[in-house]
């Protein structure tokens, strides 16, 4: 579903990612791990496309597709869905309004018709069923004051009502409670299929108790410089990073 | 918004400029150009009007001679030449137009073009709208006049009012907006060629929305319309006023003047979408849009909202505004002005607080692209005898790019200690991370841009009635087409 090759990309000058090579197939989920600053959310960015990101080398195909070539929105329209590490506000624009209009473009991208105002609203409230999202929070602004709990909720509640093929989920554990984690984790859950599959990254051994994932792997300087199962973030976990490093510098 | 209208809107927007831009070829009546005494005779003749009229209009020019063209606003333009335009062109008609059947098929087209129903069975979204449509300077059709005359309301053109109200006429014109009052106000009440009449009898509560367009087709003329409002005690009416202008090279004149009064216990509702022909991306030609609408709460518990889409013209100078006479009246002044590529709008509103107990509320939106100039300019003033009058004032600006400015006047004077003013500000700019973050949902960033000013707008929005908000949602959107990106 989706290769990436020898990815390489920078900012401002800075070079981030250095060579980074990843397989995701349908069905699969990946953990990445890391150190602050190692460039996860970098990957994020340079997959859904974020202008600031330049790529001055490797390749991403995702279905096929060079996605490198697709603007942002075509990306979200191939089924490509990032939850934010920081997700923004914007003012005077509901979720539910600012939703309407994403599934309706991208259907639209799909050639799906559009969905009536009836058939969205009842899409819409099976799909908040799945993550517990209060009517309240869907007629507000979209992320305007929400807690930060909130915020990363609706960002799964976004994932389900756009049905995305791959999903990027940068730092969706952070900032939750227990029981918000629960929730999430099981929204998430709820969505997996044997045709989707997940990027999650995370700092926390903790999420992946709830979403366990297939593959773990340690992203460093830029790179991926080591992978494993599920036991490979119990032993981070207790380690730390350190160890990694050592191994890399040798 | 329904899905329909929803699915309109998104098509619209990824369509063309200006769409309004097209001229019609009617046959008109008009005017040798220039400014004199004669003129204005000549126009008042064409009319057959009661000779106070003439006297009236004669001493508005008069005073205009002695006054010097304002020059306080934030905008810059090049000097109109009053002598190189003309004062008076109009659909010739032979006679009398009796029914809609009797209009010059050319005209119902430029409407139909325009999406404004004349045929009475075409209602907008269902909702019953009486029109009065101005072309050029001339009132052509007013519609529903025979069911709105049953409850003994006067909807129609100006120039029928002066000759079936001439009373009513006489005791309110220029009661609001003095023919001395500024520059262009004194040229309208000189020049003035058609309007609307509104008048709401005492009880009554205007059981559909009233509804002006003003369009300008012909060349080289200035438009300069006269609406005059008068909601008697205890009345409510709606009233809505929409303009478009084909696209021309030279910059054309408006300069109209609109004047409210509202009675004891009467409500105005006053909308505007504003979509005159805003000039080319370049800044060539466009309407300059001078404009003076003032509304007075004559009586205890009265009140008038003014709500202002801006969207058009190449410079507009506008303030519409309230004299809050009545205790316990209320005024309110809701706007959203885009400017976008070589635009100049300064635009805002005076609260004039005079009766006990008097409140008003600003909300002003301001959204700047381009290289556009974008001002508030608003006065709340409290008098002596304005015991508690309470003022709210918001004023928000969203800039789009870093060649555009916004700018903001309040003037606060309060001469009664018991006045509480409150105003707040804010400047913002449409984020890289919202656009992106609409993108990674499937969003482009035009619709994105639509979005996020649609939703900094929504509060003057949801001021307007339903098929209008959805106008101007639209108007929005295409005003600015290519701001981003
Ligand atoms: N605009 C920028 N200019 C220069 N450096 C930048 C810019 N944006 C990000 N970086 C740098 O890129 C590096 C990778 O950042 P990134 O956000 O990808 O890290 P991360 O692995 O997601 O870290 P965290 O675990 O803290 O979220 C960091 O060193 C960061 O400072
Ligand atoms: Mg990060």
């Amino acid at each position: 579903m989706l290769s990436i090759k020898n990815l390489q990309a920078q900012i401002e000058d800075k070079q981030i990612l250095k060579g980074l090579n990843l397989e995701v197939k349908p069905g699969e989920i990946h953990a990445i791990m890391g150190p602050n600053g190692a460039g996860k959310s970098t990957l994020a960015s340079v997959l859904s496309g974020r202008e600031e990101y330049e790529v001055t080398g490797g390749s991403v195909e995702f279905d096929g597709k060079d996605i490198l070539e697709l603007d942002p929105h075509e990306r979200a329209g191939e089924g490509l869905f990032l939850a934010f590490q920081y997700p923004v506000e914007i003012p005077g624009v509901s979720t539910t309004n600012f939703m309407k209009a994403a599934v309706n473009e991208v259907r639209k991208y799909r050639g799906q018709e559009e969905l009536t105002a009836v058939d969205f609203l009842k899409m819409m409230k099976e799909k908040m069923k799945t993550v517990d999202m209060p009517q309240d929070l869907i007629n507000r602004s979209l992320n305007e004051g929400f807690s930060g709990g909130e915020k990363k909720r609706n960002e799964i509640f976004q994932m389900a009502m756009l049905e995305p093929k791959l999903c990027v989920l940068d730092e969706t554990d952070s900032g939750l409670d227990i029981d918000a984690l629960r929730i999430v984790a099981n929204g998430v859950n709820q969505y997996k299929s044997k045709d989707n599959a997940f990027i999650v990254i995370t700092h926390y051994q903790r999420l992946l108790d709830y979403i366990v994932p297939d593959f773990v792997h340690v992203l460093h300087d830029g790179k991926i410089v080591k992978s494993g199962t599920k036991e490979l973030a119990l032993e981070l976990e207790e380690k730390g990073y350190d160890w990694i490093k050592e191994e890399v510098a040798q | 918004m329904k899905e329909a209208e929803e699915k309109e809107l998104l098509e619209e927007v990824t369509g063309s400029e200006y769409k309004y831009g097209f001229t019609s070829d009617i046959e008109e009546d008009r005017a040798p150009n220039g400014l004199n005494e004669d003129i204005i005779r000549f126009i008042s003749a064409k009319k057959e009007e009661p000779e106070w009229l003439l006297e009236w209009r004669l001493k508005a020019y008069r005073h205009w001679l002695t006054l010097e063209e304002p020059e306080w606003a934030n905008v810059t333009y090049p000097k109109v030449d009053f002598q190189a335009l003309c004062y008076y062109a109009a659909p010739k008609k032979q006679k009398e137009v009796k029914s809609l059947d009797e209009i010059d098929p050319e005209l119902l087209k430029t409407f139909e073009k325009l999406g404004i129903p004349l045929n009475e069975q075409k209602r907008l979204s269902g909702v019953p709208v009486a029109v009065d449509a101005v072309i050029d300077s001339v009132s052509v059709a007013t519609t529903f006049k025979e069911t709105l005359a049953e409850k003994g309301i006067i909807f129609c053109s100006m120039s029928e009012a002066i000759k079936d109200h001439p009373e009513l006429v006489r005791q309110y014109l220029g009661k609001v907006v003095p023919v001395a009052d500024n520059y262009y106000a004194a040229l309208n009440s000189a020049v003035f060629s058609d309007g609307s009449f509104c008048y709401i009898p005492k009880g009554v509560r205007c059981p559909m929305e009233l509804s002006t367009y003003f369009r300008i087709n012909a060349a080289n003329t200035g438009q300069f319309e006269r609406t005059l409002i008068v909601a008697d005690e205890s009345s409510y009416v709606s009233y809505l006023e929409g303009c478009t202008a084909p696209q021309r090279d030279e910059n054309q004149l408006h300069a109209a003047v609109v004047e409210i009064l509202a009675m004891e216990n009467a409500e105005v509702k006053y909308s505007t979408v504003q979509n005159w022909y805003p000039g080319d991306s370049e800044g060539k030609g466009g309407i300059y849009n001078f404009v003076t609408k003032r509304g007075i709460c004559a009586g205890d518990n009265s009140k008038i909202s003014w709500t202002q889409v801006e969207t058009g013209s190449a410079v507009t100078w506008k303030y519409p505004s309230c004299i809050l006479k009545g205790d316990n009246s209320v005024g309110e002044f809701y706007s959203v002005a885009v400017t976008n590529n070589h635009q100049q709008a300064d635009t805002g509103t005076k609260m004039i607080h005079i009766g006990k107990n008097t409140k008003s509320r600003i909300v002003s939106k301001g959204i700047s692209a381009g290289v556009s100039q974008n001002s508030y300019r608003g006065e709340v003033k409290v008098m002596k005898g304005a015991t508690n009058a309470k003022n709210f004032s918001q004023c928000d600006s969203l800039l789009m790019g870093d060649k555009c400015g916004a700018h903001t006047f309040p003037y606060i004077n309060v001469e009664n200690s018991t006045g509480q003013v409150e105003h707040e500000a804010t400047t913002s700019k449409i984020g890289e991370d919202q656009l992106f973050y609409c993108n990674q949902r499937g969003i482009d960033t035009e619709r994105a841009v639509e979005l996020i000013v649609n939703g900094f707008s929504k509060e003057v929005l949801n001021q307007l009635p339903m098929e209008f908000a959805v106008e101007a949602q639209k108007l929005l959107a295409i005003s600015l087409e290519g701001s981003v990106g």
